[in-house]
């Protein structure tokens, strides 16, 4: 409860500066779940704000907002303060920002990662990001000794087991021995928690970690360890120069400045993007020398064919861990299915937290 | 998966690393409360030496200097917090809670140009023997200098307070500042020199997150263990030991939720998330049950504001 009425403080501080700046100027407002300088989800998403700014259209962030009934205000103060279009960039904002837009048809808004869209101005945005799953799963399938893949998971939301089901399908294609063992953290961003994960998941054998949460101490405990592991959502090799291999790289910023150019113009119309590889709003990092110039070309060729169509992250036959068949051999999963996907493929220990 | 004996060894070493933290900031505040202030701006001083110890690490590259200016910016943040309810006497519960938020504002600030640059590794002492002696080994050795001392100090502080003159005096002012100070002892000086003394503290806690545990500084990177850290105070009814064990409880159920789950316990993770916080207080309720221990632990004019009449 503090930590919540802490942030509330916090965000009502930040809405104060807002409130005041209110005029008849096109504005587009950001609303954020962690710091602009947490490295990961957050920094990236801010990254795309920059280049709206650069566009010459002006922008105001709200930053840490936790999800629920707080995001509702911020995203309703928001609302009020005369933004024009208003991006929400966390799932958690879902319900929020449905409830916000109803009564505000006037001001346009763009919810990232969700898939309500009960009002005409509600678009929804996302990013393959399994798609990134898929080659990190071909590199950590190839390169692990212990065959134990250690995986720090955030929430169970499909985003996050979608990722977990692409990256266990890839490894297992390339080495039917690999294990994938997880831990949930049940946060985002706490870059204490994450390092203790981390050292947990490599305790127990791991070499090889993945993480779905948004700080940089999973891959600098890697590095302590002298274990791989992979980026999250920007280059993190810096903090662990040794340790990873690739990372995952969100880059909103196309799609940022298409978006607030069409609303400020008045093209703007309710959508539903779903981008990948092949539009470039997920990019992988360069990939580290050490993983050999074979596997590197190996994956490369991959990465091409997932963007060209050739390749799918999710190609039949697929289980789930009862042994039911998800994807029939020779088909591939349908959006509808990967947008709501709760299940966990075969080969993946343990449940889902309920 | 092995449960073997070398393994509990590992396992213990790091439940002591994540204890860090939570045994500086609450002994830190231990004392502060004694001595009749309740500083709720513990989470804000922390979050404060870590960016304070971060950028001082970036900039002099020295991890003394580091470490020492981590604790003087606690000293000097916990100064704010001491004039307002030492000297103007305001509310201590408002003023520690201002102190929290302004600490993580200020210190986003100021961490502005040290996001993205990767820390130095600590020195770790006789990380030799850490490696030769199964299971004694990781946790007796292998650690840094921070850990030693933050174990040394609940001792330390329990030796103060019972057996010293000094104690003594921070007892008296906590229980009764009014007898304090017609006894002639300066009440309002050794208020300040608590609050300091916590600021410093809970400014070491702080860097040990951003020098040592997780090197590196990110926006409130602290995540709450300040606070942690306050509920601890209370929970272990203001006894330095009880403080020690409950903040090794909480360290030790949190990492090993974490294990559990990676073996792959059929136990709800959300339960186990929940853990630490229910077994800690469970086992501080349970330890102390003691009423008379309670009564004489409490300092009974916590947070109430104290005025010398002239």
């Amino acid at each position: 409860m503090y930590k919540y009425f802490l942030r509330y403080l916090i965000s009502a501080f930040f809405l104060l500066g807002l409130g005041t700046s209110a005029n008849a100027e096109f504005k587009v407002g950001f609303v954020y779940v962690g710091p602009t300088g947490d490295h990961g989800w957050t920094y990236q998403h801010h990254e795309g704000r920059n280049a709206v700014e650069a566009a010459g259209i002006k922008t105001t962030f709200v930053e840490s907002v936790p999800e629920g009934a707080d995001a509702e205000r911020v995203i309703r103060q928001l609302a009020q303060s005369g933004h024009d279009l208003i991006f929400t960039t966390s799932f958690g904002y879902m319900d929020p920002t449905n409830k916000v837009a109803k009564d505000f048809p006037n001001v346009k808004f763009e919810h990232a990662t969700g898939y309500k869209r009960e009002h005409s101005n509600v678009s929804t945005y996302s990013a393959r990001f399994y798609e990134g799953r898929t080659l990190l799963g071909h590199i950590a399938g190839k390169m692990t000794k212990t065959n134990t893949i250690g995986y720090i998971a955030s929430f169970p939301i499909p985003e996050v087991i979608r990722g977990i089901n692409a990256m266990t399908l890839a490894a297992q294609k390339v080495n039917p021995n690999i294990k994938t063992k997880i831990v949930w953290v049940f946060t985002w961003y706490d870059p204490g928690k994450e390092a203790e994960a981390a050292q947990a998941l490599i305790d127990q054998g791991a070499d090889i970690i993945m993480q779905h949460t948004d700080s940089t101490a999973p891959v600098q405990t890697a590095e302590k360890a002298g274990v791989w592991s992979f980026g999250q959502a920007s280059d993190m090799q810096r903090f662990a120069p040794k340790s990873i291999l690739t990372s995952i790289i969100d880059d909103w910023a196309p799609y940022y400045v298409e978006r607030a150019i069409a609303a400020r113009d008045g093209t703007w119309g309710q959508q539903d993007t779903w981008h990948g590889l092949k539009e470039g709003m997920v990019a992988m990092a360069p990939y580290n020398s050490a993983m050999g110039a074979d596997l590197v070309k190996e994956v490369e060729q991959l990465q091409k064919d997932l963007a060209s169509g050739k390749a799918h992250s999710f190609t039949g036959p697929i289980y789930d861990q009862k042994g039911n068949m998800l994807v029939a051999e020779g088909k591939v999963a349908d959006d509808g299915m990967l947008a709501g996907m709760s299940v966990y493929v075969k080969g993946v220990e343990g449940d889902i937290p309920k | 998966m092995s449960l073997d004996i070398s393994f509990i060894g590992i396992l213990i070493g790091s439940i002591m690393a994540s204890s860090v933290p939570l045994i500086l900031a609450a002994s830190g505040e231990l004392i502060t409360e004694r001595s009749g202030v309740l500083n709720l701006g513990v989470e804000g001083m922390m979050i404060i030496g870590a960016i304070s110890g971060f950028a001082l690490m970036v900039i002099s590259d020295n991890l003394f200097i580091a470490i020492i200016g981590s604790m003087l910016s606690g000293v000097i943040i916990s100064l704010i917090f001491g004039f307002l309810t030492q000297s103007l006497l305001t509310n201590h519960v408002a003023t520690g809670l201002a102190l929290t938020i302004f600490g993580i504002g200020l210190s986003a600030m100021l961490g502005k140009n040290y996001v993205g640059i990767p820390g130095k590794e600590f020195p770790v002492l006789f990380s030799g023997l850490k490696e030769s002696i199964p299971f004694f080994g990781p946790i007796l050795f292998g650690h840094s200098v921070v850990l030693y001392f933050a174990f040394a100090l609940p001792f330390l502080t329990n030796y103060f307070l019972k057996k010293t003159k000094l104690g003594l005096v921070v007892r008296a002012v906590g229980d009764s500042p009014v007898s304090a100070s017609n006894q002639g002892i300066n009440v309002i000086l050794v208020r300040y020199s608590c609050i300091l003394y916590g600021g410093a503290m809970c400014g070491l806690a702080g860097a040990y997150l951003s020098l040592i545990y997780t090197p590196q500084w990110i926006e409130n990177m602290t995540a709450g263990r300040g606070w942690i850290a306050l509920a601890l105070v209370v929970f272990a009814t203001w006894s330095p030991i009880k403080v020690l064990i409950g903040a090794l409880i909480f360290g030790g159920i949190t990492i090993l939720q974490l294990h559990m789950q990676a073996i792959g316990f059929r136990i709800p993770v959300q339960f186990l998330s929940a853990l630490p916080y229910l077994m800690t207080i469970i086992v501080l309720v349970v330890i102390s049950r003691d009423s008379r221990k309670i009564k004489l632990n409490t300092p009974t004019s916590l947070g109430r504001i104290f005025y010398k009449e002239k």
